[in-house]
């Protein structure tokens, strides 16, 4: 009888997560930069159809990077999680917090029990209406969270982007136009690349709102919002 | 957090029917019991009829560019009040709204899963529902009500919304069974909504403003109010006045109570000279 290989499990786990990294790292960034209303939210999107980035909830965004059908899954998955919450006790009581928790939980279990980890990077933000600070999280592949304040990046050259964006990003007042162009500028730097308002994805969570703060930025207004004053 | 790999769909009220049948919804997959009495009158002294709180009048407009829908504040218990202020008329998504007559509990029960169904689909699918497609889907939630209805739960909306494709405001009025049908001027439903409807009749034309749409919309309520017992008039004492919430283009519109106030009492100031 052949013996199965041994794998510790030290190497099995370096393994999957080493799998997962690369999948994310293909795929393209997507920034979250807080600015005077809210949280801007812009992705390196050339699909008009294909969102990587969508509203969850009243003040609670989603985006994922990494694999479409994954983050797809986990992002459908949250929307019922939090409609569901929402149904059985008040809207108020869905919190991107318990929904960034239930995703660390799933996530993270995934990565331990299935051979394949999913190949994904996702963030979850919620605004507040009152002086709440606004707050996004960050979930890893193997459900490591991580609570970031002004600026997170997910997917593609995540690292090297959140250093350029931190060191010219200043404060949390900054406006909408000049974080949208920070955004841009920082795409176009670290992929080398000229990116235009087509190909952007670009949507706000605006705490000025009421209901629904979550609104799609059109590649239109995206335009105007980039022209010179 | 249940990953539903098994894509359930994008219908909320279908999620909840078969991921969730443990949650007590009084719309859901009732067993036929027995009967408790359906008519508001009967709060009398039957041992089997329920103390239901009942909502009564509530009527939709169309108009020219859009379509009005208002309804009285009175909920009853037989032959009692239960309620002066009580919300007949939701705003259901951006362009959409509903106004429900029946036994208070289920319908807002109804209306407030609508609401999220609406938004729980377009969350899900990045689309929003046509606005036939909305009137569709309430069609099977009331048809859901059935074995509700048959117990004397009746539970009956009117649907308004603006259709974005055709640029027109849209009405659609149900029966128990879920039967959906489009009315193209004006519907009322509730124990007043004969006496609204007859109002409506006579007033009513084709593409008026919106501001005529509304004293027509305040007068068939008032005559509700005088005509039959469940249907609540102008509060002035305590300042209920009926909900109207318009819905164009530009989306749903709450009108404001002042609004409101003045146009009732433009109305009973001339009901006073006539008399």
């Amino acid at each position: 009888m052949a013996l199965p290989y041994y794998v510790s499990p030290e190497q099995m786990m370096a393994d999957k997560a080493e799998y997962a990294k690369k999948g994310i790292a293909k795929g393209r960034s997507i920034i979250a930069m807080e600015y005077a209303d809210g949280v801007l939210l812009v992705a390196d999107n050339p699909s008009v159809s294909l969102h990587k980035i969508s509203e969850m909830y009243d003040r609670i965004a989603f985006s994922g990077a990494g694999k479409y059908n994954e983050f797809e899954m986990l992002r459908k998955a949250g929307i019922r999680h939090a409609d569901l919450k929402g149904y059985m006790y008040s809207r108020e009581d869905v919190t991107a917090k318990s929904l960034a928790n239930a995703y660390s939980q799933t996530i993270g279990s995934l990565f331990g029990t299935d051979p394949k980890p999913l190949e994904v990077e996702i963030l979850v933000l919620e605004v507040s209406a009152g002086d709440k600070p606004t707050e996004i999280y960050r979930i890893s592949y193997d459900g490591s969270i991580i609570d970031e304040r002004g600026i997170a990046v997910i997917g593609g050259k995540s690292e090297a982007l959140v250093s350029h964006l931190k060191t010219r990003w200043t404060t949390p007042a900054v406006p909408l136009r000049d974080a949208l162009r920070l955004c841009l500028e920082g795409l176009d730097t670290v992929t080398n690349q000229k990116l235009g308002p087509e190909g952007l994805e670009v949507a706000v969570l605006d705490r000025t709102r009421t209901g629904r703060a979550f609104r799609r930025i059109a590649p239109a207004e995206v335009r105007v919002l980039l022209a010179p004053p | 957090m249940p990953l539903f790999t098994d894509d359930p769909g994008s219908s909320f009220y279908d999620f909840l029917l078969s991921r969730r049948p443990d949650l007590p919804m009084l719309s859901l997959s009732a067993k036929p019991g027995p009967l408790v009495s359906a008519t508001p009158a009967a709060g009398s002294s039957s041992p089997s009829a329920l103390p239901l709180s009942h909502g009564t009048t509530v009527l939709a407009i169309r108009f020219q560019g859009g379509v009005l829908i208002a309804g009285d504040r009175q909920a009853t218990e037989g032959f009692q009040v239960s309620g002066r202020r009580i919300e007949k008329v939701f705003t259901t998504d951006a362009h959409s709204a509903v106004a429900i007559a029946g036994v208070a509990g289920p319908a807002i029960e109804l209306a407030r899963l609508f609401q999220i169904e609406l938004e729980h689909y377009e969350k899900l699918e990045g689309d929003i529902l046509s606005c036939e497609g909305k009137a569709n889907k309430l069609a099977q939630m009331v048809r859901g009500n059935l074995p509700m209805a048959m117990q004397g739960l009746v539970v009956i909306p009117i649907f308004a919304g603006y259709d974005l494709k055709r640029r027109e405001g849209r009405i659609f009025k149900y029966d128990v069974t879920g039967g959906r049908y489009e009315e193209t001027e004006y519907y009322a439903v509730g124990s007043g909504g004969k006496d609204a409807r007859d109002t409506m009749k006579q007033m009513y034309r084709r593409d008026l403003p919106e501001a005529d749409t509304l004293r027509i919309a305040l007068e068939a309520l008032y005559n509700a109010a005088e005509e039959d017992l469940g249907t609540g008039g102008p509060d002035l004492l305590r300042g209920i006045y009926p909900t109207v919430k318009v819905i164009t283009e530009q989306g749903v519109r709450d009108l404001e109570a002042s609004r409101i106030a003045s146009a009732c009492a433009t109305l009973i100031e001339a009901r006073r000279e006539r008399s």
